[in-house]
């Protein structure tokens, strides 16, 4: 390791400079999927055209204007992200409670961690055939499998968060006369909480990365409809890495989302490094 | 009698091994007294601490507080841990009110303000543990136990994790406040400087299995330095039993 200090500039400079290359690299791929298109009109004449396949970085600005001016992005955006936050949100209101009790409570542990550990291997998106059967073509479907996605990281975080509190917080509780609900209130529950945090933070990263694929197979739209939309109809790339660009800048902005509630006074604590 | 132990033994049970961490043991502790339980890892101090706060049972003979036999944690037998037993995620006023949260707003802000006082925290009350060094946080466990106006403080080895400085300065402190209170203190530690400044009685431990070898009554005069007559015989006394020295 250097230990030349790092200038300001520096933390600029360099993912700049890495980014340039892929712009260059990715402008590059997309020359090479360039061909010549000849077409005879009906009166014999002749015209050659230039098409290219995959687009260019600067392709991609016109595409992502189109999706924005004619609503699509927006539209398939809100529904992208209604899903997510459905899915999430009852993975939280059932895995929360849930790790908790099971974190606390031995026999609830070794009642469900079995069944727990033993589906949480299985991909979410292999119950897309599930899910459409049970659910049809309908925002459920795709609802359920990022419920799936998130459920899992949040109960198996939230029983471990229990399950590894200090003993002397309990006992310091327990010796001031705290029991019961108080002392899942007082103690257990914000003991566990910059823990269950940082599994929420897992679960939504998940949930996104889960409903893209979800929307592809099991709903008619969202930006994962429009990804494989865009290829099926008329093979518009151009769309496709529009879409892409957004998926991405939205994951960005919902896991900065959560990150945020690391802030907070209860659990800053948690987070020292 | 405030505190009346007899014959009280544990044996620890794990994997099919038997690990007996006191041999059944006799003591008999004062109001108002400060006995520190002395003695290296292994032999049994906090056990018996733990015993006598009510977090474990004993497998053998009883324990008596006021004459009545002890069934558990009680608020009116407090708690000071080595390993920062204060909220992490509660302020220090918070923290400080644990105790205190049956009683009425305005009074619980009095005497939350008082001991906060008392252990040199004022301005400090909507801090953050983490916001603290290790001395500041055991100030705040101090406050926190004596808030309650406790009969009898349990100190396990609360000290153990401060820097030396900040250790002997919250040692006076302590003592100061043992002074002022008025309350029964057991104290443990394995710091024989720290037990001779301290104590009352010191009671020697010693390990495998866990054990009382020897009661020493310490009568030197407070306030209590190595330069006190009388110091470096108690001292070479302690390390004797301690067995260090021959």
């Amino acid at each position: 390791m250097s230990n030349r200090p790092v200038q300001r500039y520096e933390v600029w400079l360099w993912p700049l400079l890495v980014a340039i290359v892929l712009l260059l690299l990715w402008h590059l791929y997309s020359w090479s999927t360039e061909y010549n298109l000849t077409t005879t009109a009906a009166d014999g004449s002749v015209e050659t055209r230039r098409i290219r396949i995959f687009p260019t970085p600067f392709d991609t600005f016109p595409a992502l204007v189109e999706l924005a001016s004619d609503g699509r992005l927006v539209r398939y955006a809100m529904a992208s992200l209604f899903r997510v936050l459905t899915g999430f949100a009852l993975a939280a209101l059932i895995g929360i409670p849930l790790g908790l009790w099971a974190g606390w409570q031995k026999r609830v542990y070794l009642a469900i961690n079995p069944l727990v550990q033993g589906l949480r291997p299985i991909s979410p998106l292999a119950w897309i055939p599930i899910a459409v059967l049970s659910f049809g073509i309908q925002d459920e479907a795709a609802i359920f499998i990022i419920f799936l996605g998130a459920f899992f990281p949040i109960v198996t975080g939230t029983m471990t968060a229990v399950q590894s509190i200090p003993l002397v917080y309990v006992r310091s509780a327990q010796n001031f006369g705290v029991t019961g609900f108080e002392l899942f209130r007082r103690v257990v529950f914000p003991a566990a909480l910059p823990q269950i945090i940082t599994s929420l933070r897992m679960a939504l990263g998940i949930g996104w990365l889960v409903v893209v694929a979800a929307e592809m197979n099991a709903v008619n739209s969202g930006l994962g409809f429009l990804v494989i939309d865009a290829r099926n109809m008329g093979n518009r790339y151009d769309l496709v890495v529009a879409a892409m660009i957004i998926i991405g800048l939205i994951g960005i902005g919902l896991d900065w989302a959560v990150r945020r509630l690391e802030l907070l006074d209860e659990v800053r604590w948690g987070f020292r490094k | 009698m405030k505190i009346h132990v007899r014959g009280v033994g544990k044996t620890y049970h794990s994997g099919g091994q038997a690990l007996q961490a006191l041999v059944p043991v006799d003591l008999d502790v004062r109001a108002g007294e400060f006995v520190c339980l002395l003695g290296p890892s292994g032999c049994g101090k906090s056990t018996l601490l733990n015993i006598l706060g009510g977090f474990e049972t004993a497998d053998s003979g009883v324990v008596e507080i006021d004459g009545e036999p002890v069934r558990g944690p009680d608020p009116r037998r407090v708690f000071v841990f080595q390993e920062y037993g204060i909220f992490p995620w509660a302020s220090v006023y918070d923290n400080v009110a644990l105790g205190l949260r049956h009683k009425p707003q305005a009074e619980q802000a009095r005497i939350v303000a008082r001991y906060i006082e008392l252990v040199g925290l004022k301005g400090f009350e909507r801090s953050y543990p983490s916001e603290l060094s290790g001395g500041m946080r055991q100030r705040v466990a101090v406050a926190r136990a004596l808030a309650v106006a406790p009969d009898i403080v349990y100190m396990d080895e609360p000290l153990g994790a401060l820097d030396s400085l900040t250790r002997l300065q919250l040692r006076a402190e302590i003592h100061r406040l043992w002074k002022q209170e008025g309350m029964t203190i057991l104290f443990v530690t394995h710091d024989v400087e720290e037990a001779l400044q301290l104590a009352d009685r010191i009671v020697v431990m010693e390990p495998r299995p866990g054990r009382i070898k020897e009661i020493v009554p310490v009568t030197l005069p407070q306030p209590r330095t190595s330069a006190t007559p009388g110091w470096a015989e108690l001292e070479e006394r302690l390390y004797r039993l301690l067995g260090v020295r021959a």
